[in-house]
């Protein structure tokens, strides 16, 4: 029987140590809209979700009360619109009349986000996903609760390095068309190497085409439990410490999938996956940097980052995967820079650089995440950046994203401000060198060799 | 004859029941948190008796100077929703000073059990 003990150590999780369930996403397959007439093809894709997705909000506050544990976010993933919108959409407009009907879906339901205005030129691009692609800026200035996704490599295929050109001018475009909100378009846009069909997070989430019509994923959170777990075993050796992180780990797992399987009872809806990946948010102790300053480092960015980083994610994962029957989606720990306090302070004290972070991505997911760059950074280098990260996701058969904001009229030194969960960041330096040649080149990197791996 | 065997076989099958019933009732845990004064006890459970919630087990402790108590509780039996019992506990719970809590087992045996 449980005693009282475990109960006052799990409420002081939830009340004190920023504990909660970050998301619960409702991933809907519209591969059952498709018409070639954009009229009909809207109303299908309106229909559908407004019908799948209507106890959702209702279902997730009802699991937060029965269970007091806030589940932050309620938010819905689609199939990729590049595909459903193939043979009605003959323009980028109507491209951008699919984004407007998405944003009054997602209204009427009332989830906060909706992923899947994506594209998935690995390869080759399709024109269709070209005119997607295209129709990203416009989109997302006029709608609200739309997230968009690009993914531009894997390690099966290589990196397209065409759509890695192309991004970089839609991501300067989007910056200049949000440019009185700081640009915040740009937040809401992230382009990936090797994306995962079942992400439950943004703004990377779409339901992939290998997944069945409807399923519930969760993504968990808790970087404040791990952190405060952290100071009980502060001059203890690496075992007690990765030990210490593989019993939280399990422990925020658990309630994943307890919610997971909840939602997906009372929806009657399948359950597909919990995410584990710890998402930090601005609030104090809610923090990825802190964590690792918890382990010994100064400030975020100091030698010896890299390994600290490497080893969290591993003991998360390893705690996770026994906490949960499947586990799927970005599973690792995010290091956004806007998102965490402690990474902020890590910038503004010069700790943090760019290509810091950049080494950090290569032992953790996802990838260099709400960086605000001046915004006279030229569309060359933007695309540079992303192929730099595409290449160390195709090598290291791993996901990397890219989210980068080149804020408008903003220079190093001035600030970027998005405001709730997306919170403000410093804007960062970027290397001054061209690499407008590299990138003009066109075509494909092709894909890595699977062996001789060093 | 014939009777003793039923008997036999009714006392058995009374027990099974007993035991899958304990197995299917999902159980509510009641926390209870705040500074020590007279009453918050007999409050909190003559709130639950008039509402039909039978209590299980009854657990205190001292917390950084702050009372903590936990009931362990059967809310199958009254005719509120759980909900409703959430938000009623809450604020009785605000009348005499304290933080009162209505959860679900659950939460707490999927994360602290293997």
């Amino acid at each position: 029987m449980i005693n009282i003990n475990e109960v006052i150590e799990t409420n002081a999780m939830i009340e004190k140590e920023n504990l909660d369930v970050r998301t619960i996403t409702l991933g809907i397959s519209l591969l059952d809209c498709i018409s070639d007439d954009l009229n009909t093809l809207c109303n299908n894709i309106y229909n559908k979700i407004t019908t799948v997705a209507k106890d959702l909000v209702k279902t997730g506050k009802e699991i937060e009360r029965e269970y007091a544990i806030p589940i932050v976010n309620k938010r819905i993933s689609v199939t990729p619109i590049a595909l459903i919108g193939a043979s009605a959409c003959k323009s980028i407009d109507d491209y951008v009349t699919i984004a407007k009907t998405l944003d009054r879906a997602a209204k009427e339901v009332g989830v906060n986000f909706l992923g899947g205005f994506s594209a998935l030129p690995a390869k080759g691009m399709t024109k269709s996903e070209e005119l997607l692609i295209k129709s990203i800026p416009q989109a997302l200035k006029e709608t609200e609760h739309i997230c968009s996704s690009v993914n531009l490599g894997s390690t099966k295929t290589g990196i397209n390095m065409d759509a890695v050109a192309l991004m970089g001018k839609i991501i300067k475009e989007c910056a200049y068309l949000t440019r009185d909100n700081d640009s915040i378009g740009c937040a809401k846009l992230v382009v990936f190497c090797n994306a995962p069909d079942d992400n439950p997070f943004m703004a990377g989430a779409f339901h992939g085409v290998t997944e069945t019509d409807n399923v519930v994923n969760v993504g968990v959170s808790g970087p404040g439990v791990i952190k405060y777990a952290l100071e009980e075993v502060k001059n203890s050796d690496f075992e007690t410490l990765c030990e210490k992180i593989k019993k939280t780990a399990f422990k925020i797992t658990r309630l994943g999938q307890l919610v997971a399987q909840e939602a997906s009872k009372r929806l009657n809806i399948p359950f597909g996956i919990v995410d584990l990946s710890l998402a930090p948010t601005p609030a104090i102790g809610d923090s990825i940097a802190e964590i690792l300053e918890a382990m010994g480092l100064e400030k975020v960015g100091a030698p010896g980052t890299t390994a600290a980083l490497a080893l969290l994610n591993d003991s998360v994962k390893k705690g996770g995967i026994m906490a949960s029957s499947y586990v799927g989606g970005l599973s690792g720990a995010f290091i956004p820079v806007s998102e965490d306090q402690g990474m902020i302070n890590a910038v503004k004290a010069g700790s943090l650089t760019l290509e810091k972070l950049e080494a950090m991505t290569c032992v953790c997911s996802v990838g260099l995440d709400m960086i605000a760059i001046p915004g006279d950074t030229s569309e060359s280098t933007i695309s540079g950046i992303i192929a730099d990260e595409m290449a160390i996701g195709m090598i290291n058969q791993k996901t990397t994203a890219v989210r980068i904001i080149p804020v408008y009229g903003k220079k190093v030194g001035d600030e970027a401000v998005f405001g709730g969960l997306l919170g403000f960041a410093p804007i960062m330096k970027v290397n001054s060198f061209s690499c407008e040649d590299f990138i003009k080149r066109g075509g494909r990197i092709p894909a890595p060799v699977h062996s001789f791996k060093n | 004859m014939f009777f003793d065997y039923f008997s036999a076989f009714a006392k058995r099958m009374g027990k099974c029941l007993i035991v899958i019933g304990v197995l299917i009732m999902k159980k509510s845990i009641i926390t209870v948190v705040g500074k020590d004064c007279v009453g918050i006890i007999a409050k909190i459970c003559t709130y639950l008796a008039d509402n039909d919630v039978n209590i299980l087990d009854i657990s205190q402790t001292i917390v950084d100077g702050y009372f903590n108590m936990m009931m362990i509780a059967d809310t199958n039996g009254s005719k509120k929703e759980f909900l409703t019992l959430s938000s009623e506990l809450e604020e009785l719970g605000e009348k005499i000073g304290c933080i009162v809590k209505l959860q679900r087992e659950d939460i707490f045996n999927r994360m602290q059990r293997i």
